[in-house]
């Protein structure tokens, strides 16, 4: 069975059609990269996956149970672990308040088991030594590890991420980037939006180039070498110049 | 000076039994102003086409007429549909009413300053949006809201007094009773003056502690 299984999706903004018609499909443990220029849909289709934007038409399953179209998304969405540019982490909740709400409160685990699991996913992104401490009184990178942590404690089936690095300075880009390589090697099915080139061609499994709402183009990471579409050699050419 | 401070502890006894009600009346209408104020401003900001029109006429008529005649309104005009309030009753309840018009309009405007990726980070770990405004967006709201909040029930300390028009034995009406029979209008009026800032003041400050006590550090 797939892990994820997007269908025909379609996303429009009045006569503005955001997301033309997108399909693929995600095996467990794979992790897909999505590159593709700015305005293009790409996080317009991340939320269409967890229904944070409703979408249009097309259908989209998490390990064969339809997504679209249930009464409640919140049931897959715990499900599915999401990751944001501007991490969004609950800003009057300390770091371990942040990743236990999740299991507390909507997995109902008890307490002290919470808190374990939190406790257990803080470490994985190395940051047990700053449970006591406030969203605002962390670095970046520290606050983006939070936010993975948040989602990891929900044990999902699926994350995605949306440019988890891109509102970071560069120096610390690299602690959250290689958080999510550590992720990829214990078998997390991944979907990430990024513009790092270099990253994706390391962790991606395969990789979707995304243009005005479609899938231009996808493949292995040879595709960031060679690509086979002129779209995609434009953008890649165009990147390269803008680093 | 000291015929100030002499009519003052003459007076104490009665200004104690008014400050009673005061306190009452103060207590009661910011809690129940409050539930009041959290709902409209959840229906203003969250609900729907309904609550929302319903609420908004509520919060557009209570802030746009004055709090006298509210409470005339409930006091002298409701029996003459049937509804016999008594005066600490009637004050109860039209003061709760007209704080929680404007409690709704300051949690309104906390609700709607929270960034919009609270409620989106909320609903991607699975919480429900009813979810989502009870473990996220309403605490960070009202942290945010002490400071007007306490601005109101300071007004609303100062404001019970009207209710002395209606016949409830307050700090004004006490302050009325004990002047009309000594005449010592200055020195009465002046320790009820006193009294009534002195309350403001304290009130500032113990909130003003549990403002920092609370305060989301860096936020
Ligand atoms: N609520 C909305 N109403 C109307 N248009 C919208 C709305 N949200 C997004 N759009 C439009 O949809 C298009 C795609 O936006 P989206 O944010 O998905 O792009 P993106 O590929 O993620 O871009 P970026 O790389 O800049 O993050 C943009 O042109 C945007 O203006
Ligand atoms: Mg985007």
């Amino acid at each position: 069975m797939k892990t994820l299984e997007v269908k025909n999706l379609k996303k429009r903004y009045g006569d503005n059609e955001i997301i033309k018609g997108i399909s693929f499909e995600m095996e467990k443990g794979e992790t897909i990269v999505v590159i593709g220029p700015s305005g293009t849909g790409k996080s317009t289709m991340l939320m269409c996956i967890n229904r944070l934007i409703e979408p249009d038409e097309g259908k989209i399953f998490l390990n064969g149970e339809e997504i679209t179209g249930s009464k409640h998304p919140e049931i897959f969405r715990q499900k599915i672990g999401m990751v944001f540019q501007e991490f969004n982490l609950f800003n009057h909740l300390t770091v371990l308040d942040n990743v236990r709400i999740g299991p507390i409160k909507v997995k109902k685990l008890p307490r002290e088991i919470a808190t374990k699991v939190a406790i257990e996913n803080l470490k994985k992104v190395g940051l047990e030594s700053r449970i006591n401490a406030y969203p605002a009184q962390l670095s970046g990178g520290q606050k983006q590890r939070v936010g993975i942590a948040r989602a990891l404690a929900m044990e999902p089936q699926l994350m995605l991420f949306d440019e988890p690095t891109s509102a970071l300075d560069p120096e610390l880009v690299g602690e959250v980037l290689e958080v999510i390589k550590k992720l990829a090697r214990e078998g997390m099915t991944m979907l990430i939006v990024t513009h790092e080139l270099g990253f994706a061609r390391d962790v991606a499994d395969r990789i979707i180039f995304m243009e005005n709402g479609e899938i231009i183009e996808q493949g292995s990471s040879e595709i960031l070498v060679n690509p086979s579409k002129e779209r995609t050699k434009q953008f890649l050419a165009k990147f390269k110049e803008g680093r | 000076m000291i015929k100030f401070i002499n009519v003052f502890i003459e007076a104490f006894p009665f200004f104690m039994n008014g400050l009673i009600f005061t306190a009452e009346l103060a207590l009661s209408s910011i809690s129940i102003g409050f539930v009041i104020g959290v709902f409209v401003a959840i229906s203003r900001t969250y609900g729907n086409k309904f609550s929302y029109s319903i609420s908004t006429v509520f919060v557009e008529s209570i802030r746009g007429t004055p709090l006298l005649v509210q409470l005339f309104i409930f006091y002298f005009a409701l029996p003459q549909i049937g509804i016999s309030l008594s005066p600490l009753m009637a004050a109860i309840i039209s003061f709760s009413i007209n704080s929680g018009a404007y409690q709704a309009e300051y949690i309104r405007g906390a609700i709607q300053s929270i960034d919009k990726g609270q409620m989106m980070a909320a609903l991607s770990i699975g919480m429900t949006k009813w979810e989502g405004i009870l473990n996220v967006i309403l605490p960070q709201s009202l942290i945010k809201v002490i400071p007007s909040w306490t601005n109101e029930f300071a007004y609303l300390i100062k404001y019970t007094s009207v209710a002395y028009l209606v016949g409830v034995p307050e700090l004004m009406a006490e302050g009325e009773f004990v002047a009309s029979r000594n005449f010592e209008f200055m020195d009465v009026f002046l320790g009820v003056a006193l009294i009534y800032l002195l309350i403001v003041m304290i009130l500032t400050w113990g909130m003003a502690r549990i403002e920092k006590m609370v305060r989301m550090p860096g936020v």
